[in-house]
């Protein structure tokens, strides 16, 4: 079908053999250690599934120890503080790293950049094999520090040194904390590695017509999370080796001259700040790492579905630039409290507020996109619309804790933790959901149930609103977060309400999860036969046969002709004009 | 259709690349950023740590600082070796190539033995991490036992960056013997290991380092099985980029840990 | 469904922002200085971005709900690759709002954090460690001992935790105590230490919160206006005991303060 014509025209396509390699044959090479993006994409995806199903498990039982902190669990037995911070610490870890950084970029990335950009595959199929299998090995051994004698460490997902430096300064900072050090070691490299790979294809590889200003909003995010990744993963890396040879060598990085309960740690001269700066230039890039690619899905959906270009191309791609840029300036806006100079802090205030700016220019082209558009309200759109209201929601907490005036006071509160649970957590998860159930059809050859696509919508975006509404108010009465519990502080005893409202929340919402999970699997087997182009939309991979052949284009290549949101164009045939299609004439705005 | 008939015959499929070059290059180059990063991080912790050091020692003698002068020009002596393999491949004369780029690898094989007999002297000596085993009947340098003790940030900051960049060219060395010999490179390799772990006694740190060398040896062989192919002018230009780039890090290194730490009479 | 939409995310706005306006869960009552104009930049803060979360709340579910496709035959989509006037004008507007709101609260961020203490202020030496308080007063001679990490021993409590070194003539007078007791109305010079790993100060009626950090002695002030006992808690993760890491902070008057001291002087005879 790939190169035919569709609904009547011609599509412009020609032969290639540049990048191409044959189709595997035999099990193993095609579905275990397979060179083509598209298997190593639903690799990826997996991945990020059982991750996402383990980190959402730790959750439950977090949520069980707030409230009845005596509950005696099958097979789990009882909670222990030292157990309730484990399981938070592992709880971030699997979902920042192995969720929020894996499926989008990862998952949804590599599946469907080289098909959005022309190209066969990837730049390098053999560096996105390793680097899938890197990123296995690195969950693997984070899972692994579970099981060891100790257990999981207990030092948060920021890992803070010296905590996170000295066996001794608890259970779980033994071989469990090592493995995950190690954990993420291995998943820096992973990450480096396809960062690599998507940055050279998209510079590298776009189909003729392709230009840089006609990419999809999609690539663009994935592009410039990649450079973002390339960057930043490097220096978590140097952090994380440190943080071991401190632990095994005996060097002293991150840790002073100091005692744990009265006995000298013969460590001396290292700063924690240290350990603070190089994680969280890391970190500050990597919570756009885990938005970008969402922000880029979105905007994308809500301009197929409002059959309408998006609003602002240019300012959204220069929003995602800007965003990236002013992402390595601002780290200090976590470490206000920290001992950092107060007048760094008037730096990193400004520069935070700042980056908030090109937030806020994406929120309102968003806005524009929907405006005077003509909305279908199919189960991608409505994760996208659910993503600009949680985006929105949780950007305006930004601007108060980037203020150090502020952050004095919700500082380590769930203030926080609802801040990025709701841009970080909760929007980029819909980014995902509406990239499953948008990409689903291309990628599995079958629609998903959308009666219970849309049910899950419903029970999530109220459930997210109703776990994480209240965590604004419990920060601002300075409940504060990593407290396996409430009831010794007494002003954080007095809000114990709230707690119990929000696990009630999170039962049910973890609960809906299962639609999701459920009709995933059914749809597989079951669902209704996709076509090729089912929701009507411009891009390259609806032009390609479903799901697509080994080299995406059957053997030829795109010629691109038009932007990726030519929808709606007065006197068009149909209301949406594909980027293979002639060209849209002289464009007005 | 105005283009809709394009030659069989590539790269004009695509758009036109990044300043023209091909894939693996700007593959390279974005490595060597992420690198040059990760290095980044590894000097600001050394800045950091002496900058709140009162009393960084300045400990090192001539005689380390004319090993160290040694070990430059070995790599210095490599990168040129390397210009001439790079132009070898370009004129397609395979053997110069192959030869030039077995030169490369002994320069940096001499710059890495010597730098690991350095690292050896110095542990004896005392300048040693505190989790280093002690090295049996050797006499301990009164001085380098006090830096040791005294600012320990000293030798982690040395052992660090340094073997930091001993990893760099290790593996430069063995990237390069893969584009040299290919398949045949991986029993060389192995033979390496054993040497290197068997040779070495149990408490020096290069027993268990030695292991890099079998885990090389697994990753280049799942390659080779991979990919097989031959490798070409391009390749051996981007190799030439990364070993080019081990040897600029060194020319920070050598005189942040050593020039600016030798003793000053 | 647009229906659905617009009353679904217009009922969660309102629900949420209800009660934030009507301060059902909120700052404890202000006892410092600092209090009434961090608040009130809390209460600007929560206008303004409160304001932009509610209009572009409402504007979602509208457009939802307005723009929905109404079956074939409607009117098709505006086509329309978007205004850069607009794009420049809510540009310009973000940045006056973001960085006005940033500007606003810089005199309070520097007089809390970038002047010291005025001389006259009462030193009190705080010190955290896995999972206690310990506070130190200097006592008549009006200098702190010194401490040793090697001889500090939790099990001991008081001077044997703080590892004060007896042999120091200007430790003999240190007043040591479990609870942080300070006069009203007088500046406090906290000096901020820990033993072993990173813990955080957090008295949240004094809106004050600094991390303790090992190796650093960090200074800083405020000034308690109401006499009473404030909890304090410690905020940042430490291990298994953080959650049970509080204290006391009694403000009490200024007289009540020297007797206190002069007593706690008087049981070390
Ligand atoms: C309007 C733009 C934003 C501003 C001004 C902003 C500001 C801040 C500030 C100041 C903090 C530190 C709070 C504290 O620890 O006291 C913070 C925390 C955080 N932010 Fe944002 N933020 C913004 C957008 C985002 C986005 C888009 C993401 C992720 C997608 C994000 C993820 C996070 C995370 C994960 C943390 C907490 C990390 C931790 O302590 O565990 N933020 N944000
Ligand atoms: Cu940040
Ligand atoms: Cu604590």
């Amino acid at each position: 079908m790939a190169g035919g014509t569709r609904g009547g025209e011609a599509i412009t396509m020609v032969s290639h053999d540049a990048h191409a390699h044959a189709a595997p044959q035999g099990f193993i090479r095609k579905y275990i250690f397979s060179l083509d993006h598209k298997v190593i994409g639903i690799q990826y995806f997996f991945l990020a599934l059982v991750a996402v199903l383990t980190g959402m498990f730790l959750s439950l039982l977090m949520r069980i120890h707030l409230v009845w902190p005596n509950a005696h669990l099958p097979i789990f037995g009882d909670i222990k503080p030292e157990t309730y911070l484990s399981l938070l610490t592992m709880h971030g870890t699997i979902m920042v790293f192995f969720v929020l950084t894996t499926a989008p970029q990862g998952g949804f990335g590599n599946y469907f950049l080289p098909i959005q950009i022309g190209a066969p595959d990837m730049a390098f199929p053999v560096l996105n094999m390793l680097s899938f299998w890197t990123t296995f090995l690195g969950f693997l051994v984070l899972v692994a520090a579970f099981f060891v004698t100790g257990g999981a460490p207990l030092h948060g997902w920021t890992g803070y040194a010296p905590l996170s430096a000295l066996p001794s300064a608890g259970p779980g900072e033994g071989l469990g904390a090592d493995l995950w050090i190690i954990s993420i070691a291995i998943f820096c490299i992973g990450a480096l590695m396809g960062a690599l790979n998507f940055i050279t294809t998209t510079l590298d590889m776009r189909a003729k017509g392709m230009t840089l200003m006609r990419m999809p909003l999609t690539c663009w995010a994935w592009f410039i999370t990649a450079i973002l990744g390339l960057l930043a993963f490097g220096v978590l890396l140097s952090a994380g080796i440190l943080l071991l040879m401190d632990r095994q060598l005996g060097t002293s990085f991150f840790v002073p001259l100091g005692t744990v309960n009265g006995v000298l740690t013969g460590h001396k001269g290292g700063s924690p700040l240290l350990w603070q700066h190089l994680f969280w230039f890391f970190g500050h890039p990597e919570v756009y790492i885990a938005i970008l690619p969402a922000m880029g899905l979105c905007s994308q959906l809500l301009s197929v579905f409002s059959r309408k270009p998006i609003f602002g191309y240019k300012a959204m791609v220069y929003a995602i630039m800007a965003i990236g840029f002013l992402g390595f300036m601002v780290w200090g806006h976590h470490m206000f409290m920290s001992g950092m100079s107060p007048y760094s802090a008037f730096a990193f205030s400004i520069m935070t507020m700042g980056i908030g700016v090109p937030s806020a220019i994406k929120t309102f082209n968003w806005l524009g996109t929907l405006w005077r558009g003509k909305i279908r309200f199919s189960s991608p759109m409505l994760f996208a619309i659910g993503f600009v209201s949680l985006f929105v929601v949780g950007g305006i907490s930004g601007p108060f804790l980037a203020q150090p005036v502020l952050d004095i006071y919700l500082h380590e509160t769930y203030f926080v933790i609802a801040h990025f649970h709701l841009i970080m957590g909760v929007a980029s998860i819909f980014g995902i959901f509406a990239a499953t159930y948008y990409w689903f059809p291309k990628m599995f050859g079958r629609m998903m149930n959308e009666t219970w696509a849309k049910a899950h919508f419903w029970l999530t975006f109220v459930g997210a609103y109703a776990i994480f509404m209240p965590m604004h108010y419990y920060g601002m009465a300075a409940g504060l977060r990593r407290y396996s519990q409430g009831t010794e502080v007494a002003w954080i005893n007095a809000l114990a309400p709230i707690q119990k409202f929000i696990s009630i929340a999170a039962f049910i919402t973890i609960a809906s999860q299962f639609i999701f999970v459920i009709n995933l699997f059914w749809s597989m087997k079951k669902g209704e036969k996709a076509a090729d182009n089912p929701w009507e939309a411009t891009t390259l991979e609806w032009i390609t046969a479903t799901p697509p052949p080994h080299d995406n284009f059957g053997g030829v290549t795109p010629v691109v002709h038009n932007g990726p949101y030519e929808y709606s164009v007065p006197g068009a045939p149909r209301d949406f004009v594909m980027q293979t299609d002639a060209e849209v004439g002289a464009k007005k705005h | 259709m105005a283009d809709s008939v394009v030659p069989h015959d590539i790269p004009s499929v695509y758009e036109p690349s990044l300043f023209g070059t091909y894939s693996k290059k700007i593959g390279m180059w974005l490595f060597l950023m992420s690198d040059s990063l990760t290095f980044g991080a590894l000097l600001y912790a050394y800045s950091y740590g002496r900058i709140s050091t009162p009393n960084w020692p300045t400990p090192f003698h001539s005689e380390s600082i004319v090993n160290a002068t040694i070990m430059t020009a070995f790599l210095l002596t490599s990168s040129l070796t390397m210009v001439l393999a790079v132009r070898a491949s370009v004129q397609k004369d395979a053997k110069a190539q192959t030869l030039w780029l077995l030169a490369t690898i002994a320069c940096g094989a001499g710059f890495v033995i010597l730098h690991g007999m350095e690292w050896s002297k110095l542990i004896a000596e005392g300048m040693t991490l505190p989790f280093f085993p002690p090295v049996p009947g050797h006499e301990v340098s009164a001085e380098f036992a006090s830096v040791a003790k005294t600012v320990p940030q000293f030798p982690s900051t040395f052992f660090t960056l340094t073997g930091m960049h001993m990893l760099h060219v290790t593996l430069g060395i063995v990237y390069l013997g893969v584009v040299a010999l290919r398949k045949k490179f991986i029993p060389i390799l192995l033979a390496l290991w054993l040497i290197a772990w068997l040779g070495t006694p149990s408490y020096s740190p290069f027993h268990y380092g030695a292991h890099v060398l079998l885990a090389a040896a697994i990753v280049c062989a799942i390659i080779l099985w991979l990919k097989p192919k031959v490798y070409d002018a391009s390749d051996v230009e981007v190799a030439g980029l990364y070993w080019h780039f081990v040897d600029l890090v060194w020319m920070f290194i050598f005189p942040l840990v050593y020039l600016m730490s030798a003793r000053i009479l | 469904m647009g229906l659905v939409l617009l009353v679904v995310i217009w009922l969660i706005t309102l629900i949420g922002s209800y009660f934030i306006i009507a301060k059902t869960w909120w700052l404890p009552v202000g006892a410092s200085a600092a209090a009434a104009a961090i608040d009130h930049h809390f209460t600007v803060s929560y206008i303004l971005m409160g304001s932009v979360f509610i209009l572009a709340q409402l504007a979602l579910g509208w457009f939802a709900w307005k723009y929905r496709d109404r079956g074939a035959g409607s009117q098709p989509a505006h086509y329309s690759h978007g205004n850069t006037k607009l794009e420049v004008l809510w540009t310009i507007l973000t940045i006056i709002l973001f960085v006005g709101l940033n500007l606003a609260s810089e005199p309070i961020w520097s007089s809390e954090r970038l002047h010291g203490a005025s001389p006259g202020a009462v030193q009190v030496e705080v010190t955290a460690m896995q999972f206690a308080w310990y506070f130190r007063y200097a006592g008549p001679d009006g200098k702190f001992g010194s401490t040793k990490p090697e001889l500090e021993d939790a099990s001991l409590g008081g001077a044997g935790a703080l590892g004060l070194d007896s042999n120091d003539p200007s430790s003999k007078d240190d007043v040591i105590s479990g609870v942080m007791v300070v006069p009203v109305n007088r500046e406090i010079e906290v000096i901020l230490r820990s033993h072993d790993v990173i813990h955080s100060f957090f008295v949240p009626a004094m809106r004050f919160k600094q991390d303790t950090v090992p190796g650093l002695a960090i200074h800083m002030h405020f000034t308690p206006i109401q006499t009473g006992d404030y909890e304090l808690a410690c905020a940042e993760l430490c291990g298994l005991g953080h959650y049970k890491m509080h204290g006391i902070v009694k403000v009490v008057s200024d007289q009540e303060f020297s007797q206190w001291l002069a007593a706690r002087e008087a049981e070390k005879q």
